[in-house]
C-alpha cells in the first residue's frame, strides 16, 4: 500500500489547482442537460407532439447519426436523452480525457511530478489522485444529471440510468486517458489519442445506430446508450463499461510499472545532427512545431468526414422509398434531404476544425509562456514575423484540414452512390465555412496581444458555437444570440445557395480582429 | 546619469520599470564599454534578468534611457540582434527538436551560421547534437545555448549566468572561449553568481541590488573599497590595534592576532606591526566573494534595523 502514500494530499493539490476547471465544466455539462430537458418539454407538448417526432426522427437516419438510437423516442425521457445523448456524452469524454492528461503526462513532462515523487509520495500516488478526482466530477455530473431531469418529472429510474451513463463513459475515458499517458512522452500526443479513441467511438456508434446497432456495442459511446434510459432501462452495459474503464486503469497501472519516469512507452531516438534546409526560419520553425498536430488534424477530420459521408445512401434510399416526402420537398421547393444532411455535416466538421484553428494559434502563448519565445525575439526576427509564422499554420491549416474534412465526406459518398461530382462539390463547399473558423481564430489572436493572460478564454467561443450549432434550434435560444455565432452566418451550402458577401464581411472581421492582437503584441511587454 | 561615451557598447541610465507593486528597476545605471567584458553581479531578483530584457527589447522601460550599440533596444531591436548573441538565464528548448538543430536554428535565426565553428564548439564542449532536448539534463541544454551563441561571430554577447549547470571541466572551457572572444576584441556582459568567474574573466564589474547599480569600476577600484585580511605573529603582545583607524573586529591569542583592515588604512597598521616587530605576516587580499557578502550583508544589516525602526514606530511609512 505504500504505493499509494500521498495520494490524499495530492487529491487535494488538485482540487486547489483545478477548482474553477471542476466547477466550470460539471456546471457546464449540468446546465446544458437542464436547459435541453426544459426546452424538450416546450417543444413537445402533448403526446401526439411526441409521436409525430418520434416517427420523424425514427426513419431519419442524418438525425440518427448526430443523435443516437431510436429507443423510446415517443416519451419525453426518450427525447432529452437522443437529443442531447451523444454530444454530451462526447464532452463528457473529452472532459475527463483532458482533466486526466493534464493531471498526469502534462506534470510528468513538465519535470513537476519528479518533484513531488521525490517526497513522500508513493508510486502510484499521482495517477490515483488524478483519477479520484476525474472520478469525483464524472460522479458530480451523473448526479447533478439525474436530480436535474427527476426535478423535470422525469421517471426516477430512467433519469438515474441516463446520469450513470455520463458517469461511466467519463470514467472510461479518464482510462484511455491514462493508458495513452503511458505510452507517449508528450502530453499533446497522448490528448491526441485519446481524442482519437473519442471520434472512433462517436464513428463507430452512428454506423452502429444507422445500420443493426451491433458495432454500437464496440463503442464506448454505444455502450452506454445500450442501457436504454427511459427506454426499458438495463443495468448490465454500464456494469460492463465500468469493468473496462477498471480494466484500462489496470492496463494503465501495468504499463507504468514497466517504464521510468518522465519516460513513455515508445522510447526516444536520437535525431538529425543538423537543421535540414526547411528549419531555416520562423516560418519553418513554426511548420516544424506544428505538422505533427496538423497532420493528426487532417487526418482526424478526413476519417470523421468519410464516416458521415457512410450514411448517404441509407438516407438517399429512405428519400426514394417515401413518396410523401419527395412531395414535401418538391411542394416547399426545400433543399433535399441529403444536402441539408451534407451541411449539417460541413458545419459540424468545421467545429471541430476551429478546435485545431485555436491551438494553432494560441502556440503563440504556449511558446511565451514556455520561455522559448524571448530567444527567438532575441534574434533578427521581428514579432510581427514571429507571430504570421504561427498564424500562418493556424488561419491556411484551418483551411487544409477542413479540405481533408470535405474530401473524406465527397470521397465517401462518391464510393456508396456512384457520384464522383459530389468530390469536387463537398470539398469546395466544406471551404466555405472557413472564414467562420478565422473568426474564432483572430479572436484568441486579439486575447493574446492585448489580454494574454486570459487568451485560453478563446476556447469559451468555440465552446459557445457549438452549443448554438448543434443545440441552437434545440434550446430555442434567442436569434441574436445564435447570430453572434459566425457559424451561423455562413450560408447553409451545398443546401443553400452560395453568398459571398457573409464570407466576404467574415473574414474582414477576422482580418481586423487578427490586426488588433498583432498591433497589441508589438506594443507589449514579452513574458 | 554620466553621459554615454561614444564608443559604449551598452549605457544605460536612470532605468526604471515597475511589474505591478513592484520596482524591479529603481534608476540603474550600467556601462558597458566596447571590447571589455563586463561582469553583471547582484543577488536573486536584484533586476539583472529584467535589465537584459530591456537591453533586447522585449519589455519597455518606464522611465530612463537604454542605448544599445548606438541603437533604441526597443524601437531598433532587429537591426540591433543581426548584431548580438544571446544566452537566456533559463535555457528552454523545443522538446522534439535535437540540439544540433536548434543550434542550427539559432544560426540561421541570426543570419551567421558558421558550420566550422559550431562544429568545433559541439565537440568542444562534448555534447551529443542528435539527442532531442527533451532528453537533455541541464547542463546539457545549457551547452545548446552556449553553443548556438558563442558559434556567432556577433560584436556582443549577452550571457544571463550561463554557466548554471556546467560542470567544472565545461566550465573551464566556457572560459578559455570567452577569453578568445575578448581577444578578438568583442563585448561581452556576463550575468553571474559565480564569482571566481567574474574574477576571472571581467575587466570591469556592475554590482546591482535591487533594481540599482551599487557599484561599478575595475576589479582594482572595488578592491580600494573593502578590506584586506592579516594575520600576523609580532614580538612584543599586539596591543592598541582595535584603536587604530580602519581596523575591524581584531582577535588576539598571545602573540598572534588577526583582524580586518579598511584597504587605503593599510599603511599605518603596517608602521603600528613594525613597531611591535613582526615574526610572520599573512594577508588575504580581499576577494570578489568577500565584496560581496560584505556590501550586502552591510545593506542587509542596515535594511533590517531600519525595518525594525519603521515597525516601532507606525506610519512612518516605507523607507526607500
Amino acid at each position: 500500500m505504500t504505493d499509494l502514500t500521498g495520494t490524499w494530499a495530492l487529491v487535494r493539490a488538485i482540487l486547489r489547482r483545478d477548482r474553477f476547471r471542476i466547477v466550470l465544466w460539471t456546471a457546464a455539462l449540468a446546465g446544458l442537460v437542464v436547459l435541453t430537458a426544459a426546452s424538450v418539454k416546450g417543444l413537445f407538448p402533448t403526446q401526439a407532439d411526441l409521436d409525430e417526432a418520434a416517427a420523424q426522427e425514427a426513419g431519419s437516419p442524418a438525425s440518427i447519426v448526430f443523435n443516437g438510437p431510436v429507443q423510446g423516442l415517443d416519451t419525453l425521457g426518450g427525447q432529452v436523452a437522443f437529443q442531447l445523448g451523444s454530444f454530451g456524452l462526447v464532452v463528457v469524454g473529452l472532459m475527463s480525457l483532458l482533466m486526466t492528461t493534464r493531471n498526469t503526462r502534462a506534470e510528468e513532462e513538465s519535470g513537476r511530478l519528479e518533484l513531488v515523487r521525490a517526497t513522500v509520495v508513493g508510486r502510484h500516488a499521482p495517477s490515483t489522485a488524478a483519477l479520484l478526482v476525474v472520478g469525483l466530477m464524472n460522479v458530480l455530473v451523473g448526479a447533478v444529471v439525474a436530480l436535474g431531469l427527476i426535478g423535470y418529472d422525469l421517471p426516477t429510474t430512467g433519469s438515474v440510468v441516463f446520469g450513470a451513463s455520463f458517469t461511466v463513459l467519463g470514467l472510461m475515458f479518464a482510462g484511455v486517458a491514462l493508458v495513452a499517458a503511458q505510452i507517449t512522452e508528450n502530453n499533446r500526443v497522448a490528448g491526441g489519442i485519446s481524442g482519437a479513441v473519442l471520434g472512433l467511438a462517436f464513428t463507430l456508434r452512428a454506423a452502429g445506430d444507422v445500420g443493426d446497432g451491433t458495432l454500437s456495442w464496440f463503442s464506448p459511446i454505444g455502450l452506454v446508450q445500450k442501457a436504454r434510459p427511459y427506454a426499458g432501462e438495463r443495468w448490465w452495459p454500464l456494469l460492463l463499461g465500468l469493468a473496462l474503464a477498471g480494466g484500462l486503469v489496470v492496463v494503465a497501472g501495468v504499463l507504468a510499472a514497466h517504464r521510468d519516469i518522465g519516460a513513455g512507452l515508445v522510447p526516444s531516438r536520437p535525431g538529425p545532427p543538423e537543421a535540414d534546409r526547411l528549419l531555416s526560419g520562423p516560418f519553418g520553425l513554426a511548420l516544424r512545431l506544428q505538422r505533427g498536430s496538423l497532420l493528426a488534424w487532417a487526418t482526424g477530420v478526413f476519417l470523421l468526414g468519410a464516416a458521415y459521408g457512410s450514411v448517404a445512401n441509407d438516407i438517399e434510399e429512405y428519400v426514394r422509398d417515401n413518396q410523401q416526402l419527395q412531395d414535401w420537398i418538391a411542394r416547399t421547393g426545400g433543399a433535399s434531404l441529403l444536402d441539408s444532411y451534407y451541411a449539417t455535416t460541413l458545419l459540424t466538421l468545421s467545429l471541430i476544425v476551429a478546435g485545431f484553428g485555436l491551438q494553432a494559434a494560441l502556440r503563440l502563448r504556449g511558446e511565451e509562456t514556455a520561455d522559448r519565445l524571448e530567444p527567438v525575439l532575441a534574434t533578427p526576427v521581428s514579432r510581427w514575423r514571429w507571430m504570421a509564422s504561427h498564424l500562418t499554420m493556424s488561419v491556411a491549416g484551418s483551411m487544409a484540414v477542413l479540405a481533408a474534412g470535405g474530401l473524406g465526406t465527397g470521397l465517401m459518398v462518391a464510393l456508396v452512390t456512384d457520384d464522383i461530382g459530389q468530390v469536387p462539390r463537398l470539398l469546395a463547399a466544406s471551404l466555405a465555412y472557413a472564414p467562420a473558423v478565422w473568426v474564432l481564430v483572430g479572436i484568441a489572436v486579439t486575447l493574446y496581444g492585448l489580454a494574454p493572460r486570459i487568451a485560453l478564454a478563446a476556447w469559451a467561443t468555440l465552446a459557445f458555437c457549438f452549443v448554438v450549432g448543434m443545440l441552437g434550434p434545440l434550446l430555442d435560444l434567442p436569434a441574436w444570440l445564435v447570430d453572434v455565432s459566425p457559424f451561423q452566418r455562413i450560408p447553409e451550402v451545398p443546401a443553400a445557395d452560395l453568398r459571398l458577401a457573409p464570407l466576404v464581411v467574415l473574414t474582414a472581421i477576422a482580418a481586423g480582429l487578427t490586426w488588433a492582437g498583432v498591433a497589441g503584441f508589438r506594443h507589449r511587454d514579452v513574458g | 546619469m554620466g553621459v554615454a561615451t561614444v564608443d559604449a557598447a551598452i549605457a544605460i541610465s536612470g532605468l526604471v520599470k515597475t511589474f505591478g507593486p513592484t520596482r524591479a528597476l529603481d534608476q540603474l545605471d550600467l556601462e558597458v564599454g566596447t571590447g571589455e567584458v563586463h561582469g553583471f553581479l547582484g543577488p536573486n531578483g536584484a533586476g539583472k534578468t529584467t535589465t537584459i530584457r530591456v537591453l533586447l527589447g522585449l519589455i519597455r522601460p518606464d522611465a530612463g534611457r537604454a542605448v544599445l550599440l548606438g541603437g533604441d533596444p526597443w524601437r531598433d531591436a532587429v537591426a540591433l540582434h543581426r548584431r548580438l548573441a544571446y544566452v537566456p538565464g533559463d535555457v528552454n528548448l523545443w522538446p522534439k527538436l535535437t540540439g544540433g538543430e536548434i543550434i542550427d536554428l539559432f544560426g540561421r535565426l541570426r543570419g551567421d551560421l558558421d558550420r566550422a565553428r559550431r562544429d568545433k564548439l559541439v565537440e568542444r564542449f562534448e555534447l551529443d547534437p542528435t539527442k532531442k532536448a527533451r532528453t537533455y539534463s541541464k547542463g546539457n541544454r545549457q551547452k545548446v545555448a552556449l553553443v548556438a551563441a558563442l558559434a556567432s561571430p556577433a560584436e556582443l554577447l549577452i550571457l544571463d549566468e550561463p554557466t548554471s549547470g556546467l560542470d567544472p571541466l565545461m566550465e573551464a572551457i566556457f572560459r578559455d572561449c570567452i577569453r578568445e572572444v575578448r581577444a578578438e576584441g568583442r563585448t561581452v556582459l556576463l550575468s553571474s553568481h559565480i564569482l571566481a568567474e567574474v574574477e576571472a574573466l571581467c575587466d570591469r564589474v556592475s554590482i546591482i541590488r535591487a533594481g540599482r547599480t551599487v557599484e561599478s569600476g575595475t576589479l582594482a577600484e572595488l578592491r580600494h573599497l573593502t578590506r584586506t585580511n592579516i594575520t600576523v605573529e609580532t614580538v612584543k603582545e599586539p596591543v592598541g590595534l582595535a584603536e587604530l583607524p580602519g581596523v575591524h573586529g581584531p582577535h588576539t591569542d598571545g602573540n598572534r592576532a588577526q583582524f580586518d583592515v579598511d584597504t587605503d588604512q593599510i599603511e599605518g597598521v603596517l608602521r603600528h606591526l613594525t613597531e611591535l616587530g613582526v615574526r610572520s605576516l599573512v594577508s588575504h587580499p580581499p576577494t570578489l566573494e568577500e565584496l560581496f557578502l560584505r556590501h550586502y550583508g552591510d545593506v542587509l544589516a542596515e535594511e533590517r534595523e531600519a525595518a525594525t525602526a519603521a515597525a516601532r514606530s507606525p506610519g512612518a511609512g516605507a523607507g526607500g
